[in-house]
C-alpha cells in the first residue's frame, strides 16, 4: 500500500470548518458529506461519490473548488472515452512541422529527442491536474459512463498522483488535487479503483436540510410553501415509483409554483404541477391514486 | 462485555471482522484507512465517526443498513440505560414501580405529533429501560431471577404505536384541511413513517441493550439484517419484498450495460471463411481483405410461465419485474400465471403500467383456481399446452418460475418435455435452496430431469443467471 505524503497543508481544519465553507458558498452539506470531504483532503484519497441523480453530486465538486479557491479541472465521462482524450496526446502537427523546418540542419537524435519534449504534449484534463501547482479540485465526472479500461489509466493519477508518459518519464503532482469521482452507478465499479477511493453514498437529503437548500434556492418562496413542498416530495419518494423526485425536482417545483404565482399547495396545486416532479406518466398516474388526487 | 485487547485498533479490527462476518468484503487496505479516518477525526462527535468509517469500509450502498446495525453495536452512544430527560409514567409514581401504559402512549403520541426526534430516542431508551425492569401493568414481564430482559416485540406490542395514528392524524389537522383530501394524506404517511422510526429505535435500543448482557459478539451474529441481495425471497417479509423492488430498476440497468459489453467484445474478429474465399478470387486465390463475420443481435421471444400461489409469489413478482425491466432485450414477452391452471396476464405487464401491485390483479383478474387454491403444476402444464402451446416455437426461450411442489400431484412430465422440445432454449428458475429440491413433495428433481434449472434464492442469485441467461 502506498501513500502520497507530500507536505501540503491541509485544505480545513475541522469537519465544522467543512460545512460552513461549503454553505458560504451556497453548498448546504449534512454530516456524512462534511465528514467525507475532510477526511478525503486529509488522507489524501479521491472522493467517490455515488447516488441518485439530481442529488448534487457533480455541484459538491464544485462547491469544493468555490470554497477553497482552487481551479476546477473536469473530466467528463462518455463510452468511448480514451487516453488521448483523458490524459495527454502528442501534437503530430507540430511535431512533423519541426521534423521539416530542421531538415539537414541536424541529426536524427537530437530532432528525436526535441520532438518528445514539454513542447509538442498536448495535456488532458488529467494531466493537467496533476501538472498545475496552484490548488486544484479534479472531477472526474460520471466514471460509470466510461468504459473499463479507463479505469486502469485512472489508478495510476489517483493512488500516486503521477502520470507516466512513456518518451519522457513519470510527471508526478507537484501539488495534489483534490479528486472527485461521481458515478449514477449504471454498472459497478471496478474494486480496484473503488478501493482507492473514500466512498460516499449520496442520498436524499433529510427534511430540515432539503426545507434549507430549497430556501437557499429560491428565497422567495415563503417559509410555509417550502416546508409544505418537502413534506409532500418526500411522501412520493416513500411511494414505489420508477423514478423518485430528488432535490433537483424539488427546487424545480418550487420554482414553478412561484412562476404560476400559486401560495398554498392544495389538491388543485398538485394537480396542476404534479408533472415538474414525476417524470414518468405512470408514476404520476400511481401518485395521484395513492395520494387521493382524483 | 468482553475486555477489549489492542485498545482502539484492536477494537476496530474486531469491528471489521464482524462485517466481513456479513458479508462486507473489507480488506486490510480499508482497514488501515479506517484507522486513518480514527486518527485524522475529533472522536467526541460519534456521527463524525460513523460516516468517516462509512466512507473508508463501505464500497457499495446496499451494505450500510449493515454496517449501521454493526456501528450501534461496537461503538455504542451510551451504556447501560444512559441518562434522559424524558421521564417513564409510572403507577403511583413509584420510581421503580410498573409503567403506566395508557400514560405512556399519550406521552408517544406528543412526541410523534410534534417529531421530535431526539425526544423520540430518548424515550425508546426510557421505555426499553423500563418495561425491561418492571414491566407493565399486569404484564408481569419480568426477568427471571432478577435479570432484567429486553424485548422489542414485548414493548412495541404494549406501546402498539400504530393504533396512535388516528388520534394523532385528528389533532394535526385542524380545520383547515378537509378529510380525504390530498394534504390529508400526505400527513397520514407522514405520521406512519414517524412511527416506523420509532418502531426502529426500540429495536435498536433493544438489540444494544441484549449485546451489553449477552455479549456484543453473540448478538451481532443474529441480530443484524442481512443486506437486501442476500435475501432469500422464500422467507422475506412484506417490507423486504418492496425494499427489493425498488432495487429492480438499477439492477437491470448493470445487467444490461453489462450485456452492452459482451456484445461490444462478441462482436470482434471472427472471420466469414466463405466470404474471405471467395474476395480472394479477385486477388488470384491469396486472401489479402479477410471478410468478418456480421453478428445480428437475437432478440428471442420470451414466455414466462409463473407460479403465483401464495409461497412463491414474491419471487415470481420480483423475477417479473426484472424480466419487465429488460424488455428490450426481447423482441416480445409473454407473460403466463398459474396456480391451479394457466391463464395469460400478459396485458397486465404492458409498458408503462403500474407493477408494483401487479401481483394483486393477477390473482384477482386472471382464471387461476379451479377447486382448493393450491398449486397444480401438471394440470397447469397440460391446460397451458392444449390453450397456447401455439405460443411456443422455436424462436421462444421458455422460462419457468416456481418451487415445483406439486402438492402430491401428476407433475405430467411428458407435456413439460415436449414444450420444451419445441422452445429454442428452456429454463426454470426455483427459488427455494438446492437441497431441499425433491424433498417431500417437491417434484423439482424430476423436472430438472428435463430442462436445466437454476437455484435463486437471492436477488443477487438470480441476478447472476439471468445475466448468463440474456441472450448476446
Amino acid at each position: 500500500m502506498q501513500f502520497v505524503n507530500l507536505p501540503q497543508a491541509p485544505l480545513f481544519g475541522s469537519v465544522a470548518e467543512v460545512g460552513q465553507r461549503l454553505a458560504e458558498v451556497g453548498y448546504l452539506a449534512s454530516t456524512a458529506v462534511a465528514t467525507t470531504v475532510f477526511l478525503a483532503d486529509r488522507l489524501g484519497k479521491p472522493l467517490l461519490v455515488e447516488g441518485p441523480a439530481g442529488v448534487g453530486k457533480t455541484e459538491l465538486a464544485k462547491a469544493v473548488a468555490a470554497a477553497t479557491e482552487s481551479g476546477l479541472v473536469r473530466l467528463q465521462c462518455y463510452e468511448g472515452i480514451d487516453e488521448a482524450r483523458a490524459l495527454y496526446e502528442w501534437n503530430h502537427a507540430k511535431q512533423l512541422l519541426r521534423i521539416t523546418a530542421g531538415q539537414g540542419r541536424e541529426s536524427w537524435d537530437e530532432t528525436r529527442d526535441d520532438v518528445f519534449s514539454e513542447e509538442f504534449l498536448l495535456p488532458r484534463p488529467l494531466l493537467t491536474a496533476i501538472r498545475r501547482t496552484e490548488p486544484t479540485v479534479l472531477l472526474v465526472d460520471e466514471i460509470d459512463k466510461a468504459d473499463v479500461e479507463v479505469e486502469g489509466l485512472l489508478l495510476e493519477v489517483l493512488s500516486d498522483f503521477q502520470v507516466t508518459v512513456p518518451e519522457m518519464g513519470t510527471v508526478t503532482a507537484a501539488r495534489r488535487p483534490f479528486a472527485v469521482l461521481t458515478s449514477n452507478s449504471t454498472r459497478e465499479l471496478s474494486e480496484a479503483l473503488k478501493r482507492r477511493c473514500l466512498f460516499l453514498h449520496l442520498d436524499f437529503p433529510d427534511a430540515d436540510l432539503e426545507r434549507r437548500i430549497v430556501l437557499a434556492r429560491v428565497p422567495e418562496l415563503a417559509e410555509q410553501l417550502v416546508d409544505a413542498l418537502v413534506r409532500t416530495v418526500r411522501v412520493l419518494r416513500g411511494l414505489e415509483l420508477r423514478k423518485a423526485p430528488s432535490v433537483a425536482e424539488t427546487i424545480d417545483w418550487g420554482r414553478t409554483l412561484l412562476a404560476l404565482g400559486l401560495d398554498t399547495l392544495d389538491d388543485d396545486a398538485v394537480r396542476a404541477t404534479l408533472g415538474v416532479v414525476l417524470k414518468h406518466q405512470s408514476d404520476a398516474v400511481k401518485a395521484a391514486a395513492e395520494l387521493r388526487l382524483n | 462485555m468482553s475486555v477489549v485487547e489492542h485498545g482502539l485498533p484492536g477494537h476496530l479490527v474486531a469491528f471489521v471482522g464482524a462485517l466481513r462476518r456479513h458479508g462486507v468484503a473489507v480488506g486490510p487496505g480499508e482497514t488501515i484507512d479506517a484507522a486513518r479516518v480514527l486518527g485524522a477525526l475529533d472522536l467526541v462527535h460519534r456521527e463524525h465517526l460513523r460516516e468517516g468509517l462509512a466512507a473508508a469500509l463501505l464500497r457499495r450502498s446496499g451494505q450500510r443498513q449493515a454496517f449501521d446495525t454493526l456501528f450501534d453495536l461496537y461503538w455504542p452512544a451510551a451504556l447501560g440505560a444512559g441518562s434522559g430527560e424524558v421521564e417513564v409514567p409510572r403507577i403511583d409514581d413509584a420510581d421503580d414501580g410498573p409503567v403506566d401504559v395508557d400514560a405512556l402512549r399519550d406521552v408517544l403520541a406528543e412526541l410523534l405529533r410534534d417529531g421530535d426526534t431526539e425526544a423520540l430516542e430518548e424515550l425508546a431508551r426510557a421505555v426499553v429501560d423500563a418495561l425491561g425492569r418492571a414491566g407493565g401493568v399486569g404484564t408481569g414481564i419480568r426477568g427471571l431471577a432478577g435479570q432484567p430482559t429486553w424485548s422489542a416485540y414485548q414493548s412495541l406490542r404494549m406501546l402498539s404505536p400504530e393504533t396512535l395514528l388516528a388520534q394523532i392524524l385528528a389533532d394535526l389537522r385542524g380545520p383547515d384541511v378537509p378529510e380525504g383530501s390530498f394534504a390529508e394524506e400526505v400527513l397520514r404517511r407522514e405520521i406512519r413513517d414517524r412511527i416506523a422510526v420509532f418502531r426502529k429505535m426500540i429495536t435498536d435500543e433493544v438489540r444494544r441493550r441484549t449485546a451489553e448482557l449477552r455479549g456484543r459478539d453473540q448478538v451481532a451474529r443474529s441480530a443484524v439484517p442481512k443486506q437486501i441481495e442476500q435475501v432469500e425471497f422464500l422467507s422475506a417479509h412484506a417490507e423486504q419484498l418492496a425494499q427489493l423492488r425498488r432495487t429492480v430498476q438499477p439492477l437491470a440497468r448493470r445487467l444490461a450495460s453489462r450485456l452492452a459489453v459482451r456484445r461490444k467484445h462478441a462482436k470482434r474478429g471472427e472471420i466469414d471463411m466463405r466470404r474471405t474465399l471467395r474476395r480472394s478470387m479477385s486477388t488470384g486465390g491469396v486472401p489479402m481483405r479477410p471478410a468478418y463475420r456480421t453478428r445480428r443481435p437475437g432478440r428471442p421471444e420470451l414466455v414466462i410461465l409463473c407460479d403465483v400461489s401464495g409461497s412463491v409469489a414474491g419471487f415470481s413478482h420480483f423475477t417479473l419485474l426484472l424480466v419487465q425491466a429488460l424488455r428490450e432485450q426481447f423482441s416480445k414477452v409473454r407473460v403466463f400465471a398459474f396456480v391451479e391452471r394457466a391463464d395469460e396476464v400478459t396485458h397486465l405487464f404492458a409498458p408503462g403500467a403500474e407493477l408494483s401491485g401487479v401481483m394483486q390483479r393477477v390473482l384477482r383478474e386472471a382464471d387461476l383456481v379451479a377447486f382448493d387454491g393450491h398449486s397444480d403444476y401438471g394440470g397447469s402444464l397440460g391446460g397451458f399446452a392444449e390453450q397456447w402451446g401455439g405460443a411456443i416455437t422455436s424462436r421462444t426461450s421458455l422460462l419457468i418460475l416456481g418451487d415445483g411442489r406439486t402438492n402430491y400431484r401428476d407433475p405430467n412430465l411428458t407435456v413439460l418435455r415436449r414444450l420444451v422440445g419445441v422452445a429454442r432454449h428452456a429454463h426454470w428458475l426455483n427459488p427455494e435452496p438446492r437441497r431441499q429440491w425433491g424433498s417431500g413433495d417437491s417434484a423439482a428433481l424430476r423436472y430438472a430431469d428435463v430442462l436445466p434449472m437454476h437455484e435463486c434464492r437471492t436477488a443477487a442469485q438470480l441476478a447472476a443467471v439471468v445475466e448468463a441467461l440474456l441472450p448476446v
